[in-house]
């Protein structure tokens, strides 16, 4: 028997199933955003899933405004949304509005976090704003080779036990991992995958009862708003984005504008 | 109605969480973020684990040691930036002479003949083929070699990740100017193309501060200028010293230019933070990423279509009518000369003021869209003003001399001196920005008055700057 086809009919060959649309994006089935801290390797894996050529580069904060493309996986078409790097949800830089703004009311049917597999414990701080925003989201821990290469092991099977999303291994600049990752993505973005994801746990009462309070007026004067909950806890931390948008009401149209994208 | 209706549903949640917000105590929200990192440094120790000795990263920490520091940083950056310069000039010498004999020496004469058999107006064949085909073919055969070996060079050393490392180097200089570290990059940048630099400032988060970065992009000293003082160094400096050491000299000359472009730099930076645009430096954290080998062939790939390909068009496209508007002015007559020749005459008494002439400030002016054109342009209406016989093919075509004595020997005939070399460098760092860039700009920034700052700031110190040398020049001359 010829070897090639049966690696071609294994369920896990996914070159056959997999095709780069670039950039044509109509009439998409999911929507997926990739994001991360900077400088680790997001851009890389946009372009091996979408096969476009955006410019990637060695240093953090490269990719200054959201990049999209797509692609086509078991006849269903994705497309991904390159977000810019950001450290953290919570202090307020362009950047991170960017990548805020999307994950929360572009509502990506998958969020794929891309992480360093060296530095992963600082990029787990992102990685746990994000699940707090998110029920359907895939790590994709990638610069494995850099962390063989500096004899650092990582438990995957555990650390996607600790948060409750899947968890897939990746060396993104050596096309590794790839198809493992495109596989979970698919799961999640069908629901075979149910995430349940990892959620911080010190709201005292207190704060639960003001968050509740904030967030129904909330769903009251803007319909239709996801992450009420989140966007109340904002407010009370007086982030001046979010009053301001909230003053303005500019908040109802963010969510009509980046939903928008979607279709 | 329904307005004020919601307006005030949306002031009312406003008002709601500033009370609640008493309640709650000022450290809630460093008790959440306490929390963020306590779970993630329990999930972390459970999962990853080092193995062996080996600590990480310790031969990047080397290499770091020696190109960030105190001594050698500078040094090792200027050696860097010389090398590059070099590879450039030398790379793009040959297939820029294969380009121009091809574009101009073979192909022009065809289309002229072209234009002759379908008995073309004399006007549009002028306005289309020695206009606007001739300035194309230059912008491709100047620009083409010296962009593909320069962007991708640039490309390598961005995926190795040196250039964080010139950021790291330069923040305590831009600091001190009162601007962003990360405003080294930019500036990097800028010396690709001021556009790209412009766009890149987005990478700095304080609106003053990127403001400060995006008004002093232009002094850098962008691929589209390098022609010129590469050509006025070899003639007018290089000439200066026996041929030996000519080809060093003049080297040193351009990187000395550009030198001159990060003190200007600095300098303006620290200006403006210090009057209209005050305020203290944000401090920021640049991580240092750690070095990895870079994709060469994806590299080539990459920046050669994003970047060579891109900014050579831009080019093109505001040389095609650039070329037919300095046909347009060298043809139409007034009188007796023509509207270049006019403008020529008029503002040479201002211009010797500051040791130009009025063929260069006619060049600037006309090459607002792309700085490639300058030479160019000066050359013909060099030839155009002196009516040298049997140089040149006739007015408002542009050409390029085979040799660059034959470059030499218009210019001294046009009057120049090695103070008109000299202040045409210095004016080719210090004028406007090209026109993609100053739309860039205005794209960037949705501010007018930045835009026209961007834009006369830099002419105004140009002719200061040139007003000095040439008074400093007739004081010993």
């Amino acid at each position: 028997m010829n070897i090639t086809d049966n690696c071609a009919n294994c369920p896990a060959h996914n070159k056959a199933n997999l095709v780069k649309l670039g950039l044509s994006l109509e009439n998409v089935d999911y929507v997926i955003s990739l994001a991360g801290n900077p400088n680790t390797g997001k851009s890389t894996v946009f372009n091996n899933l979408t096969g476009l050529h955006q410019h990637t580069g060695n240093w953090p904060g490269k990719t200054v405004s959201r990049a999209e493309g797509g692609f086509i996986y078991n006849e269903k078409r994705y497309k991904v949304v390159d977000l810019p790097g950001t450290y953290s949800l919570l202090s307020t830089s362009t950047d991170e509005e960017v990548a805020r703004d999307f994950i929360l009311f572009g509502q990506p049917d998958v969020t794929v976090i891309v992480a360093d597999a060296t530095r992963l414990e600082r990029n787990l701080n992102l990685v746990l704003q994000i699940l707090e925003l998110t029920d359907r989201a895939v790590l994709c821990v990638n610069l494995m080779d850099e962390a063989k290469r500096n004899n650092l092991e990582i438990d995957i099977r555990n650390l996607s036990k600790e948060l409750g999303i899947p968890v897939i291994p990746a060396s993104a600049r050596r096309k590794q991992g790839m198809a493992d990752l495109l596989k979970a993505i698919e799961e999640v973005a069908t629901g075979r995958y149910i995430c349940k994801p990892h959620k911080i746990k010190s709201r005292s009462k207190k704060l639960s009862h003001a968050i509740d309070i904030l967030a129904a007026k909330l769903s009251e004067t803007f319909p239709g708003l996801p992450n009420v909950n989140w966007v109340a806890m904002r407010l009370l931390e007086g982030d001046n984005s979010i009053t301001e948008a909230v003053r303005s009401g500019e908040i109802g149209l963010l969510h009509e504008e980046n939903s928008a994208i979607q279709n | 109605m329904e307005d004020t209706i919601t307006q005030a549903k949306r002031e009312e949640i406003l008002s709601t969480a500033n009370s609640v917000r008493w309640d709650l105590g000022t450290d809630f929200h460093d008790a959440i973020i306490e929390s963020i990192y306590e779970d993630a440094s329990r999930i972390a120790k459970k999962t990853v684990k080092q193995s062996g000795e080996k600590e990480a990263y310790s031969f990047d920490l080397k290499i770091d040691k020696i190109v960030t520091s105190k001594w050698l940083g500078f040094p090792l950056m200027f050696l860097l930036l010389a090398v590059v310069f070099w590879l450039t000039v030398a790379g793009a010498n040959y297939p820029s002479r294969l380009l121009s004999s091809l574009l101009i020496d073979t192909l022009h004469p065809i289309l002229k003949n072209l234009a002759a058999t379908i008995h073309m107006p004399w006007w549009l064949d002028g306005v289309l083929i020695d206009g606007a085909y001739l300035a194309m073919a230059w912008v491709i055969s100047v620009m083409l070699p010296p962009m593909a070996i320069f962007f991708p060079i640039f490309t390598l050393l961005e995926d190795l990740g040196y250039l964080p490392r010139v950021a790291f180097n330069m923040d305590n200089l831009f600091r001190k100017a009162g601007a962003h570290g990360k405003q080294a990059l930019t500036m990097s940048m800028g010396f690709g193309c001021n556009a790209a630099g412009v766009v890149a400032a987005r990478v700095i988060d304080s609106p003053r501060e990127r403001l400060i970065a995006i008004i002093t992009n232009n002094f850098s000293l962008c691929n589209g200028r390098w022609p010129t003082q590469i050509l006025i160094a070899t003639i007018f400096i290089g000439g200066l010293v026996p041929a030996y050491l000519a080809g060093f000299v003049s080297a040193g000359a351009v990187v000395a230019i550009a030198l001159l472009g990060v003190f200007f730099s600095l300098v303006v930076s620290w200006g403006l933070s210090r009057s209209v645009l005050k305020g203290e430096a944000s401090s920021f954290s640049l991580e240092l990423p750690p070095y990895r080998p870079p994709r060469i062939l994806q590299t080539l790939y990459t920046s050669l279509i994003d970047r060579t390909i891109i900014v050579l068009w831009r080019a093109v496209v505001f040389a095609v009518p650039a070329g037919a508007i300095i046909w347009l002015v060298a043809n139409i007559h007034v009188g007796e000369l023509s509207i270049a020749e006019h403008f020529i005459r008029w503002s040479n008494p201002f211009a010797l003021i500051f040791g130009l002439n009025g063929v260069i400030l006619l060049a600037y002016i006309i090459a607002i869209p792309a700085n490639e054109i300058v030479i160019p342009t000066v050359l013909m209406l060099t030839v155009l003003s002196t009516k040298l016989a049997g140089v040149g093919t006739g007015s408002g075509v542009m050409f390029e001399l085979d040799s660059i004595e034959d470059t030499a020997n218009v210019l001294h005939a046009g009057g120049w001196t090695l103070l008109t070399g000299i202040n045409l460098m210095l004016f080719s760092l210090l004028h406007n920005p090209c026109s993609t860039t100053i739309m860039t700009i205005y794209k960037e920034t949705k501010s007018i008055k930045w835009t026209l700052v961007s834009t006369f700031l830099p002419i105004v110190l140009g002719l200061i700057v040139t007003f000095f040398t040439t008074q400093i020049w007739y004081l010993f001359h």
